[in-house]
């Protein structure tokens, strides 16, 4: 008797936190579903049922077409940059050295700000002015002596994207410099040992043996930073604020909806990037679940 | 236990203090150029050191911020709190008393934090709207204490699951129920994971852009809607500007300086959070 009752008070104690989430995760999200399914245009819901001509419209929608482009050029160079400097650092950090914990945390701390923040400062840094009215990093490499480093930033025609994944690099590099960190302090210390008997060198041992083993990490990262760069948003914002050149779904979705009305379009683009993320995050969940049950 | 020696690594240092250049800089621009005196200020002169310490610009930019820095804190520490009282039931009922279903619902819950919120913003404003709490920071906050649930719920189920069975049985022995053992067991030995997550909450609060541009009416906007839209006038000059991004940075980087093991370990809780 007591048993059954515990029971339902544990179950009475996550009730608020499972109603809360059955209503504005998956409740919301199938709100979401069904306003993209919807004519809705202009201030009154309008839940009246167009198919998928929502979801048809945007992919004709030249400005859709520009927000997929940019999306995989800054997911590609964001993700690929921030994992070879991640792990780049962490395996420098990982050789015994003195003032380890200094730069640790000194590589780390742009993970406590905020988006917006960085994207303000790099926005400065990254300005494009040339000649007298020259600043930011292209005044220091021209000071320096760099000429050939200075560039139109994210004002450059086609690629401008690219140079937006520099400050979401700067952010994020870190993070991933200490997951990378804590993967190779979990490996035993008698395997590299065990290797060096071997007649192994330095390089065969991070090539053959530790590069091998990182790999749950490389892909706990790559999911992660993947994940964060399909909802990039605030950071092109406050870099550049909103630009053909430099849109995103996010972006457009944002600007479509609460500028334009079109709540249509506007859902449509959210279910689009609910999909592309839960493709990522699912087998992941399913994945890191299943294992911890086994350990 | 390494036995490798520290001699002989100096070459290791070229590129580690190379990538802490890289990630000083922006700090580097936004101090020096707050501290210079108005008459210093120029784009020409952006990389060199002030001339003296003044305060003009972070005094110009706290006026300009200073209202939406209260908005902030208003917000972030009742969202944070909210939010880690939650999980931390949540989180005990999950890892300690699980129920037919528990299985299934705590990956449910996950799934949450990892969605991208455009996917629920226009429900999400229409509901506020149908509550009345659309404009206002109470909407902010309870956007900030649902969504935070998740990860709330994560760290702490990961954390009392490290505790002991024979503990709570042990109580149960004693006599206690199911809240008593959380109050007298668990809730005393819990205050490392609540570090942990107020502190994840209320950084991932403060540094928050979307809900807080789409939920908030302009006197209600937290400092990061603020300062947003400082930069994007062309009134304010950009060396208020910096001296503002550093104001709206600053109380996450003392968290961060001086709790900066708990933002870690709150960063590695399962390394789940992006």
């Amino acid at each position: 008797m007591r048993i059954k009752r515990e029971t339902l008070l544990s179950v009475a104690l996550v009730t608020p936190s499972i109603i809360a989430i059955a209503i504005f995760v998956y409740g919301f999200i199938g709100w979401t579903a069904r306003v993209s399914l919807s004519k809705w245009k202009g201030l009154l819901p309008d839940y009246t049922w167009v198919g998928l001509d929502n979801f048809k419209g945007l992919f004709q929608d030249p400005r859709f077409h520009i927000d997929i482009r940019n999306t995989l050029i800054f997911t590609v160079i964001f993700v690929i940059g921030s994992l070879i400097i991640g792990l780049g650092l962490a395996i420098l950090l990982d050789q015994n050295i003195k003032g380890e914990g200094f730069f640790r945390s000194l590589y780390l701390f742009p993970m406590a700000i905020s988006f917006i923040v960085t994207g303000v400062v790099w926005r400065w840094l990254m300005n494009p002015a040339t000649g007298s009215r020259m600043s930011g990093l292209n005044l220091l490499f021209d000071t320096l002596g760099l000429d050939f480093m200075i560039s139109r930033w994210h004002t450059t025609p086609y690629w401008g994207i690219a140079f937006i994944a520099l400050p979401a690099i700067w952010q994020m590099s870190g993070y991933t410099m200490a997951l990378y960190l804590g993967g190779l302090r979990g490996i035993p210390v008698e395997l590299r040992e065990a290797a060096q008997v071997d007649g192994a060198n330095e390089v065969q041992i991070y090539r053959f043996i530790i590069l091998p083993l990182l790999r749950p990490i490389t892909l706990s990262a790559m999911i992660i930073l993947g994940h964060i760069s399909l909802k990039v948003f605030d950071l092109i914002i406050a870099v550049a604020g909103k630009q053909l050149p430099l849109d995103v779904p996010a972006i457009y979705m944002w600007q479509v909806t609460f500028d334009g009305y079109f709540f249509g379009r506007g859902a449509a683009i959210g279910i689009l990037l609910l999909l592309s993320v839960a493709v990522l995050i699912v087998p992941y969940l399913v994945y890191t679940l299943r294992t911890e049950a086994e350990v | 236990m390494r036995a490798r020696s520290r001699s002989n690594k100096w070459f290791i240092y070229i590129p580690l203090i190379l990538a802490a250049f890289f990630y000083l800089i922006p700090m580097y621009v936004m101090l020096v150029t707050g501290f210079k005196g108005f008459e210093e200020v120029s784009l020409k002169t952006m990389w060199d050191l002030p001339k003296g310490i003044r305060f003009d610009n972070f005094i110009a930019a706290y006026k300009a911020l200073a209202p939406f820095l209260w908005n902030s804190f208003n917000m972030v520490f009742p969202a944070a709190i909210i939010s880690s009282i939650l999980g931390s039931l949540n989180g005990y009922v999950l890892a300690k008393w699980k129920f037919k279903g528990s299985e299934i619902i705590f990956p449910a819950i996950l799934f949450g934090m990892f969605i991208p919120y455009q996917s629920i913003l226009i429900p999400l404003v229409e509901f506020m709207r149908d509550i009345n709490l659309y404009g206002g920071l109470p909407g902010l906050v309870l956007a900030h204490v649902i969504y935070g649930i998740p990860i709330t719920t994560l760290t702490f189920r990961n954390y009392y699951a490290t505790i002991p069975k024979e503990l709570i049985e042990a109580s149960r022995i004693d006599g206690c129920g199911l809240l008593s053992s959380y109050w007298h067991i668990l809730l005393p030995i819990s205050a490392p994971a609540f570090v942990v997550v107020i502190i994840w909450q209320f950084t991932s609060a403060w540094n928050d852009f979307l809900f807080a541009v789409v939920l908030t009416s302009p006197s209600n906007w937290p400092v990061t809607v603020a300062l947003n839209n400082l930069a994007g006038s062309q009134i304010i000059a950009w060396n208020v500007q910096m001296a503002g991004s550093f104001l709206a940075a600053l109380p996450t980087l003392l968290v961060y300086i001086f709790l900066g093991r708990y933002f870690l370990r709150g960063l590695m809780a399962g390394a789940l959070k992006g």
